[in-house]
This record gives C-alpha cells, structure tokens and sequence, in this order.
C-alpha cells in the first residue's frame, strides 16, 4: 500500500475543509471495508484519509413517524440493523444492508459507504432508490441534496465533487399499504457478492387489489444500479398478478445491461434479473399487504 | 431437520484401553488461546521481513534483471534473484508425495531463464518493514520478451502449441518423443483386451469430464523464517508438512550439506498435501545470508492461489461396458491432467483410484502429464483420485438407471475384494469395500423419503490407497514414569494425539503421562513429509516399536534388579511382574523408572521403520439436495459418509477429519475453480471469488466409522484423511441429477451451469 | 514512509502505546508491533475472519481497521480471553467438542462466537452459522464448531464458577 496522511476531524466544516486541499487525492474513511482493499490492490490511490466517523452527524441516526428515517453517512450496517425503528419500518432497506459481508463486515461497513464506493453490486444501493432516498451532501459551497438513483454515475464514480463530504441519507416515511424488498442472487448461501440483485417498492390501492406505484431497481446488471422506469411504469395501475409481474421482469430484463465477469454470464444475468424482480414484487407486495413478518 | 453426527463403530471392540477412546487434542489448549506459533509469527531479534517479485505474465523470456534502484530504498537490506542460486545439479528425487527435478524446483523458487506462470518468482527483497520491501519490489525493473501462453491441457498437448520447456519430450515406455512437448509423460495401464470386453457389452456409455484447477485452501500461507550463523549453519522455522523434505529443498539449491541445516516446523495451519514443497524457504535463506540478519518471508494470500501448488485440472474421457445384469466388462479411460509449470502432476494416482473400486476384467488407463502456464501443481489430498471418481462415479450412476439397478446394488455387483486385481497392475490386499457399503446401504439416510420438490439423492464410492513410508519415533522415560514421546512427523492433523494414544495403549500408561511432541531435523532420524495419511499409521508402527523397545529396557533393568533372566519378567498394566525363589516380586513403571537410570542409564526406546505396505480404504457417501429450478442454486439438506478407518484411534478426530474433507468436496464439486483469462491471468485469487464453503453452505455431516483392521498395523489402521474428499463431486453430481435431470460432467457444478443443462438459459 | 502517528488505546484491558505509519492495519500493529499474534492473518481483504477482533465490543476484522483508528478505543484479542491459569467457558467447550484441528481460524472463530454470545445467550444453531458465515474454516467442516457455541452457550447459562477474565 501507498503511505498516505491520516487525519480524523470532528466537524464537517473541517472534514470538507480537508477534502478540499486533498482533491482527488484525499477520500473519506469511513468503515474502510471497500476502501482498504482498493487501497491495497492499488485499485485507487490516496495521499490523505479523511476518518469521518468522529463526526456527530455522521453517526446520528434518527426516526420520526412524520419525517422519516435521516441516517449518517458514517452509521454501521449493524448500527442500523439495531436501531428498532428501521428493521420495522423499512425493512427492505434492511434486506439490503444487511447482507453486506456478515457481522464483522457488518461491524464497520456503512450505508453511506456501500452509496460512494458506487460498486455495480452495491446491495443497498436498490433498496435506497426504490425507497425514494435522498442524499445530503455538504461541501464549501454549502449543502445540496440528490436523490440516490442520481448519485453513481459510473462503476466506482459519483457525483461528488472534490471537496464534498456524503452527510446523511434520508428516506420518506413509510405511507399505508407500501412496501419495498430486495433479494439478490449469490452462488454461495451468503458472504458473495451479487451476481444479480432486484428491489422493488410498491403502493397498493385501498383494496389491496392494484399496484397504485411501483418502483424497481437492479443491482450488478448495468454500470451502476439501475432504476428501471419502464417497469416502474408499466406497474402503474395494474392488478397485482403474476401477469403483470411478468410484465415487469421482462421489462426489466430489457433495460439491464450485464456484462460477463468471473462470477456471472450475460444471458446467466438477464435470466436472473427476471426471476428476482418477480420474487422482489412478491415480497414488496406482501409486506404492503402487512402479510410478511418483520425480522 | 438436523442430524446429529453419531459415529457407530462396526466391529468396534471394547479391548483397548486408550485406543477409541475421546480425549482432548494435546495441542488444543495452545491453540484455543493464540499461543500456537505457526510460521507467520515467529519473531526474531533484527528480524527482516521478506517479499517477492513475481511475474505479470504467464511466459516470458527473462532479458535482465535491474536490482539497483531496490537495494539503494532506505530500510531494503538485501535483493536477491536467481543468480544468487549455486549451480545445481539436474536430478531427480522424491519430495513428499511426488517426484521432482531439482533444476525445476530451483526455477520454481526463483526463475532463471524464463518465467511459466503469473505469480513466477523472479526477485525477492528483505527490509525492515513489508511496507518497505513491497515498495522495494516495485523498483526492480524486470526486462521480459512475452511469449505466448497455453492454458488448456488439450491445446497445449497440441504439435503447434508454445512449448514451456524447448528441452522437454515426452517420457514414455516407448522411450522420449522424437520432437520437444509439453506433454512431460505419457503411459498407458492395459489389462486384458478392452475391444473384446466392449464387444461383449450390452450396454456402453461414454462421456467426457472436466474439472477445474482448485486450491486446497489452507486458511494460514506458507511463511519461513531463516536465519544464518557466522559460521554457515542455517536455522529454518517453516510452515511445512515434512520437516526433512524440506530441509533437502533447501540444501540442494543452497549447495549446503544436510548437517549445515537445521529445519524447526513450525504448528501448521492447514496443509491437505499443499505444504510438501517450501516455495519461500529458499528465498529466505538467501536474504538471510546476504542480509547478515533473520528474514521471514509470509505469502499474501493472492500469492498463495498464484504461486503455489494447486491440483490438476483435467479432462476425462471414460467409456464403460456392461452386461444387462449390470456386471461390468470393460473400462476405458483417458486421464489428461494439466501439471502447470513443471512435470509431475498425479494422474498415477488418478489411474490407480478411477477404477479401484470394482472387479473389471479389461481395461485401459492412458495416461498424460502435461504441462500449461499456470502454477506447478501440488498435491491435495488424494491427490488425482477425485477429478478420477467424479468421472467414473457419475457413469457408474448413469449405467445404474439406464440398467434400471439401484445404485449401491450395482456397486455391489462389481465390488472389488482381497485379491482384486486392478488395471493398474496392483492387486488389493485386505479392503473393507464391501462393508463400507452394505453399510451406506442399511443407513437409514439411504430410505428417508426427501421431503420436498426439486430434491434429488446421490450416492458415490471412493478409494484412496494410502502411504507407509519412514517415519522414526523415540520414548524417553523420565526419572518419576512419565515419558516424552518424539517422532519426526510434523503434526497438520492431530496426530501427536493419536501417536501417544497408541504409546500409552502399548505402556499401559495413562495418555496424561506422555508428553507427545514433534522433533525437528537435529533432533530425530529421518521422517517422510506427513502425508498420503500415513501419519497415524506408519508414524504409530514406529511409535508401538519404540514402545515396545522401552518395555524391553525395563523388564531387563527390573530382571537385573531381581536377579532373573530377562525373559521372566511380564508386563501388565503398569506392573512388572516375576516368579521369584522369594515369590511374586512386582513394581511399577513409575518405581522402576526412578532407578533405572543409575542401573544402565537412561531408559530411550527407539522405532525406526519403512513402512511398505498399507491398506487403502473406502469411504461411500449419501448427499440430498434441493436445486432451486429458477436460479440453478443448489442447498446441500443432508450428508452422510461412510468409511473404513481399519481401527478408529480416536473417534472424535476421525469424524473431525471426514467432515472436513467433505467441505472440500462441497467446494470442489459447487463453487471452487481458478478462473484463468486466454493470457494466463488468475481472475480470483481471493477468497472473495474462490469460493470456499461457510457454514451456511455446509449441513450437519454425520459420519459413520466402519472397522475393516488393516493386519500390518499393531491396532489395524488404515488413513483416514485422504478417502473422504473423493467421494463428494460424484455424489452431489448424482443428487443433482436427480432432482433436475440435468448430468452435469464440469467442476465446478456452478448454477449458471445447472440453468444451462437444464436448458433454462 | 510518512510520519508514523502515535496511538493510545487500551487491549484486553491494559492500556497500551505505539507508534505505527497510517497504513498499518491494526492486524499489524498487534501481530508485529505489539507481539500479539494470536490474531492471524488468512486474507487481508476480510474475507476469512482468521484477524477476529472485538473493538469496543463489537465484533469486526481487524484486516480492515488501522492501527491509527484504534486511538482511545478498547479492542479485545484471543489474548484476553483466558486468565494465565485457565480457560475461559468457550475455549473449553472447543477443546471439549474437538472443534479445531489446526487451529489457524481458532482464535478469529472464538472472538466471534464471543461477539454472539455477549450478545445473544441462546442462539440456536441456524443463529451460529449465520453469525459465523464469515469466519472460514478449511479443516473441520464446521459441524464441532457450531457444537461447541452452543454447549459454551448452554454452559453460560448455567451458573458456575468459572476461572477468566
């Protein structure tokens, strides 16, 4: 590994003060599961760490019934796992993070991490666009927000800027009748990276009849994860069946783009992303309907 | 439903004292505390630590080599390549479990001439941090004219394919091949005359098999540390499983004489046959010396998957005939196995296992050593004989159903016995085969309805000959009874546990008063590497002589003491006993021992052996699982293996021993293969995408421990270590026939190619 | 090399000192800086768990920690498990179960049953392996290991004396 400077400020103010000196050479640490081993590999390169995990607002996580989930960029998967209000109120998004690695991984790993490392693959990254999940980025030009789906932009690479620090995430409150799920596919029981992954997010009509809002997102099948917006379209309106999931997995089938690496094939991938997304809807459905348990 | 692993013993007796018995593993205190010292953490004062160049290509010409930037870094103590390397001699000798050119094996520590594969060393650095001496490598410029590469056996076995070696042809009874090859040797087992016993079938199936290269994946990298005297006398702590194998590995390229050599293993974290051949010892010894200062070099684990000795990857072709009534006529197989760098591999062994199991009347085995641009195969455990039985054991399957037989029935049909004379020219000597599977037949595993949709069940046999060897063992009889027992096995398995059962078995001491440790390389006789399972076996013969030979000593120091002839004396239960004019004199071990060293000095008794013949076993295996028909994931429900141990020393380890090899074979047969691009690079030299099993990914294994005695060894062992991991591919390949009609013939059984036999994709 | 950093932390409940360059994993620190080498190193890209460490109680890999990053925290080693004259409760159930051979991924597979035990008294035996699923194990194939969890789980909840730290 490449010697680097460490750093470990206590204020954003100081954090993006440090990021902005450093530039392209200077990156966040925050659970340093991703980032170590790139380091390592020399897969990126760096002559400051910035740990931002002595940031107050980084760690906070917090619930509220009217304004929804805000969790920082530095909150562990396990954190979040532990905190009561997420797991039932949002337990697609657990569905993601919580696969990341198992409990060591999960020890240090973070939700604002898996979002900037900007892997293909980023298991909470779908679940986080279907759940119409915002980003709180700060930098010295002040504070802006970007919806999650905006936010990779290629493999590895977001819309930050140098300079700019990845504050908070925030997710809508859960309304009636809504639900989201993520499943993915992994030659292993666990401890894989995805080689296909479908979250889906659902808004039912007051009879529990029709599919009011849909949203489906990809993971490992295109640059970055994807909304699918034909799927999300065409989900609108429909009666809840296995005719109009179909629909939408063999729409979503269309718009991914997968390629072939060492731990999956193309038509292997397109094949998977249209049993996932079915399966995902099932799952977002269920938990609409207040049918699946929460963990 | 979980199943508890509940060994039942057949033909289990009661006649043993310690022997079957369960106690703790001697070494179990030190390890459940971190205060084992396994390679990686030995220390030394001024230790350097060391790291190595290795190729970017996977054939090269070396043009020059450029050090001086590296050794000018602050902190670099020393850099080393080839050329710091004595001539060496081209000759041949046996390394553990294989046979080896010393010129390779010097090559393969650093190379000289050319590079053969990714990961090739080529320079080694030693500093005083591995922060430096990574840094360091990074400024050793490598001048290298890439020649194309071949990395698959049958193109490279190819007339046009680059060759690795312009001085290699083909070794053969035929004699060596006109033109220079990459296929090192070729040679052919014929029993019988194969076209009459295929005319004679009534049914014949053919197939052709492949099977990735896999790692045995020992979870801790090979890691040594050398350290040099003024006057010339090396000091090597290493992570190996024979401590006088590789001694010599490092002598001969040293130019050093034995006694100049002193190797300490150090506690080995996981081998399976991987850590015969040292692939860091020589690299450190040379730093060391050029250094003026101890260097230990560790292996990362990316230099593990590329540089060391994975097992072959294969094709098989195999053709098999038999009559309606399921008797097999003819066998025909065809066993190319790719050895990597240099000659070697174990298609012999692959030969002797595919067709071991069974009474064949004619057949033929050809045979093809060949090597391609991937990393010198090593062994792992049964080595060749698992690519072997997943090819014969799935046709086997497949000549079951299309006889409309019950899998086991037509094993039986077949079975070999005593007496068996195989296409390989050996005969087999006392087996339990037979047994193993009436055995697997009667589990109640074998009836259990499964349960569920999209479930099938498999069963396979498979056979392992074993190893005898020499082995060299000493019992030291302290002043108050207790005794220290020494041999100069290494322990990868727990045998300094089984070894002083069998000496207290033979004492009539309890296992608490024998302290049992393994020598190094000053310390005891010669001693092959620990390996072919023989430990427990060959090891335990030595110890029972050197046993014996203590209770020899003793019974004439107590004879002398009672003024008898020697051969009055008896010895039962910790008593030495005589009819003397003045009655029945007695005295314990502990009591004699107290005076026998100022009777005739000190007590030591001693076993030396070559062991040379030793029973193979058997082991039958019964897996369930569910395929999921969507994604092609397949969720192992439940495990059992059957297996002739001869005579289960200490159950627990036995059990311990099989399930484990089974989670190889998980691995092997569902997620484990190097993926290789056309140029030779490894794409998952990680433990992230090699995939071995977790606990997720494992079920409940029982184990059931069968007792066929071998009638060479005092207690009737047989190994134990080896057998287990040959079954597993053949037998998850029939179960997932079963449940989805797909015959997969491709290790590993991933889902992508489950979706593509069962034309889902 | 860049300036090394001097960090203050407290292992296995001794406060401790050191000096360690930024790209030092705190695997490092404790194996070659503080000779503590009870904590193996299987993968360095924590894949295997052999480098087990808790910090500040929880559970993670010290592979992918810095030893600069520990600054005023606690982390706990298989050192610190055991007093100098016996084992603690789960490191007897391992010796008792047999649930190591070679013992490399001992210490990681300890450290993290720890973490679960702390943490949840009566995990059944799905609850290990997936509590587990991130500590390799090449020679056991698991099934003595999840045995021994949960016999050092039953044998905590059962009130006796018991000699550790």
């Amino acid at each position: 590994m490449r010697p680097f400077a460490y750093e470990a400020p206590s204020s954003i103010a100081t954090a993006v003060d440090l990021l902005a000196q450093g530039g392209e050479r200077a990156r966040p640490l925050a659970g340093g599961t991703d980032l170590l081993v790139q380091l390592r590999l020399g897969l990126r390169e760096v002559d400051w760490l910035i740990d931002i995990k002595r940031i107050p607002e980084l760690r906070h996580i917090s619930y509220d019934p009217n304004e929804g989930l805000v969790v920082g960029a530095a909150v562990t998967c396990a954190e979040l796992g532990e905190h009561p209000d997420v797991r039932r109120h949002y337990p697609g998004l657990w569905d993601g993070a919580g696969i990341i690695g198992g409990p060591a991984i999960q020890g240090r790993a973070t939700l604002g991490g898996n979002l900037c490392n900007a892997a293909p693959s980023g298991d909470s990254i779908p679940a986080m666009i279907v759940l119409g999940a915002t980003c709180t980025i700060a930098g010295l030009q002040g504070t802006r927000r970007v919806p999650v789906e905006a936010f990779c932009i290629a493999p590895h690479r977001t819309v930050l800027r140098p300079g700019e620090l990845l504050v908070s995430l925030h997710f809508p409150p859960p309304q009636a009748r809504t639900g989201a799920c993520y499943l993915r596919f992994t030659p292993r029981a666990e401890m894989d990276i995805a080689v296909a992954g479908a979250a889906a997010w659902v808004c039912l009509s007051e009879d529990y009849r029709r599919i009011e809002a849909a949203r489906i997102a990809l993971s490992a099948v295109a640059p970055t994860p994807l909304l699918v917006h034909s799927a999300s379209a065409a989900l609108a309106g429909q009666v809840a069946d296995e005719r109009c999931l179909a629909e939408a997995a063999r729409l979503a089938q269309e718009a991914c783009q997968p390629i072939a690496d060492v731990r999956g094939g193309i038509a292997q991938r397109r094949h998977l992303v249209g049993v996932l997304v079915k399966r995902a809807l099932r799952g977002a459905i269920q938990r609409a309907k207040g049918e699946l348990p929460h963990d | 439903m979980s199943h508890q692993g509940t060994p039942r013993a057949i033909r289990g007796t009661k006649r043993y004292t310690v022997i079957g018995t369960r106690p703790p593993r001697v070494d179990a205190p030190d390890k459940v505390t971190g205060r084992a010292i396994y390679g990686p953490d030995v220390v030394l004062p001024r230790m350097a630590y060391g790291k190595i160049l290795r190729s970017p290509y996977a054939h090269a010409r070396i043009r020059a080599i450029d050090t001086s930037q590296a050794e000018a870094l602050p902190g670099v103590y020393a850099v080393v390549t080839a050329r710091d390397l004595g001539q060496t001699t081209d000759r041949t000798a046996q390394v553990g479990e294989s046979s080896v050119s010393f010129k390779f094996l010097c090559d393969n520590n650093l190379a000289s001439d050319k590079v053969l594969y990714v990961g090739h060393a080529v320079a080694a650095v030693a500093a005083s941090s591995p922060h430096i001496a990574e840094d360091a490598l990074k400024l050793i410029k490598v001048d290298y004219e890439p020649l194309p590469p071949v990395t698959d056996v049958l193109e490279a076995m190819r007339e046009d394919a680059p060759l690795l070696h312009e001085g290699m042809y083909t070794e053969s009874l035929a004699g060596p091949s006109e033109k220079p090859s990459n296929i090192a040797s070729y040679f052919q087992y014929l029993k019988g005359d194969p076209a009459q016993g295929f005319a004679e079938a009534d049914v014949i199936l053919e197939r052709e098999f492949r099977t990735a290269t896999v790692h045995q994946g020992y979870l801790e990298p090979h890691a040594a540390t050398a350290v040099w005297s003024p006057d010339g006398f090396l000091t090597l702590y290493t992570t190996t499983q024979g401590s006088f194998d590789a001694r010599a590995q490092v002598a001969e390229p040293l130019g050093c004489p034995l006694s100049k050599i002193r190797v300490i293993p150090t506690e080995v974290g996981g081998a399976f046959g991987g850590k015969n051949i040292s692939y860091v010892d020589v690299a450190a010894a040379l730093l060391a010396r050029k250094a003026g200062r101890p260097v230990k070099i560790t292996m990362s684990r990316a230099e593990v998957f590329l540089a060391t000795g994975p097992t072959s990857g294969s094709v098989i072709r195999l053709k098999i005939g038999a009559k309606r009534d399921g008797r097999l006529t003819a066998a025909k197989a065809e066993l190319f196995y790719e050895v990597g760098a240099y000659p070697g591999s174990p298609v012999g062994s692959g030969a002797y296992c595919i067709f071991a199991s069974y009474e064949i009347p004619h057949g033929q085995i050809d045979c093809y050593d060949v090597v391609v641009n991937k990393p010198k195969t090593g062994s792992y455990r049964a080595p060749g004989a698992t690519q072997a039985t997943f090819a014969m054991e799935t046709l086997i399957d497949e000549l079951a159903e299309k006889l409309g037989m019950d899998p086991i029935e037509l094993r039986l049909r077949n079975i070999a016995h005593e007496g068996t004379l195989l296409v390989t020219g050996n005969r087999h000597r006392s087996i339990g085969a037979e047994e193993v599977l009436r055995t697997t037949r009667n589990h109640p595993h074998y009836k259990a309805p499964l349960g569920g949709p999209h479930r099938g069940r498999g069963v396979a046999l498979g056979y392992w000959g074993n190893w005898g060897a020499r082995s060299s063992a000493m019992i030291n009889v302290n002043e108050d009874g207790t005794v220290t027992l020494t041999t100069g096995s290494v322990d990868i398995t727990g045998t300094r546990t089984s070894l002083a059962m069998q000496a207290a078995e033979v004492l009539g001491l309890p296992l608490e008063n024998i302290r049992s440790t393994v020598g190094d390389t000053d310390v005891m006789g010669y001693s092959d590497s620990s390996a072919g399972s023989r430990t427990t076996m060959a090891t335990g013969i030595a110890v029972v002589e050197a046993a014996k030979d203590v209770i020899t000593q003793m019974k004439a120091r107590a004879a002398q003491l009672w003024g008898l002839p020697a051969d009055k004396v008896i010895y039962e239960r910790g008593m030495f006993r005589a009819n003397t004019p003045d009655g029945i004199q007695e005295m314990s071990f502990a009591a004699l021992a107290r005076q026998a060293s100022a009777m005739g000095g000190p007590v030591r008794g001693k076993g030396d052996v070559n062991v040379r013949r030793w029973g193979g076993a058997f082991g039958a295996h019964i897996v369930d699982v569910e395929v999921d028909p969507e994604t092609g994931k397949v969720h192992i429900l439940r495990y059992t293996a059957v297996q002739d141990v001869g005579r289960a020393i200490h159950p627990g380890q036995i059990e311990g021993q099989i399930q484990g090899a089974v989670a190889q074979g998980i691995g092997w047969a569902l997620y484990e293969g190097y993926v290789y691009t056309p140029q030779g690079q490894m794409l998952n030299p990680n433990f992230l995408d090699y995939k071995m099993p977790t606990t997720l990914d494992v079920p409940p294994i029982d184990v059931v421990i069968v007792e066929v005695p071998w009638p060479e060894h005092p207690f009737g062992v047989r190994g134990v270590g080896e057998v287990p991991i040959v079954p597993p591919p053949a037998a998850i390949a029939n179960a997932i026939y079963r449940a989805t009609g797909a015959r997969l013939t491709e290790l590993p059984m991933t889902p992508e190619r489950i979706l593509r036999s069962m034309g889902v994709i | 090399m860049t300036e090394r950093v001097r960090v203050s932390a407290v292992i296995n409940g001794e406060p401790v000192e050191f000096l360690c360059e930024p790209r030092q994993s705190l695997l490092e620190c404790l194996r070659d800086i503080l000779g503590l080498t009870g904590t193996k190193e299987g993968c360095n890209d924590g894949n295997c768990g052999a480098c087990s460490v808790l910090l500040n109680g929880r559970l993670v890999n010290s592979c992918l920690v810095l030893g600069v990053e520990i600054q005023g925290q606690e982390v706990t080693t298989i050192e610190g498990l055991a007093h100098w004259d016996g084992l603690n409760l789960l490191q007897q159930a391992f010796v008792a179960e047999d649930a190591l051979q070679c013992g490399y991924c001992t210490p990681g597979m300890i450290i993290a049953a720890k973490a679960l035990l702390d943490r949840e008294p009566n995990p059944s035996d799905e609850r290990i392996r997936a509590w587990l699923a991130g500590n390799l194990c090449r020679c056991t194939g698991y099934d003595k290991i999840i045995r021994a969890v949960r016999s050092a789980a039953a044998a905590l909840a059962t009130p006796r004396q018991e000699v550790s730290k």
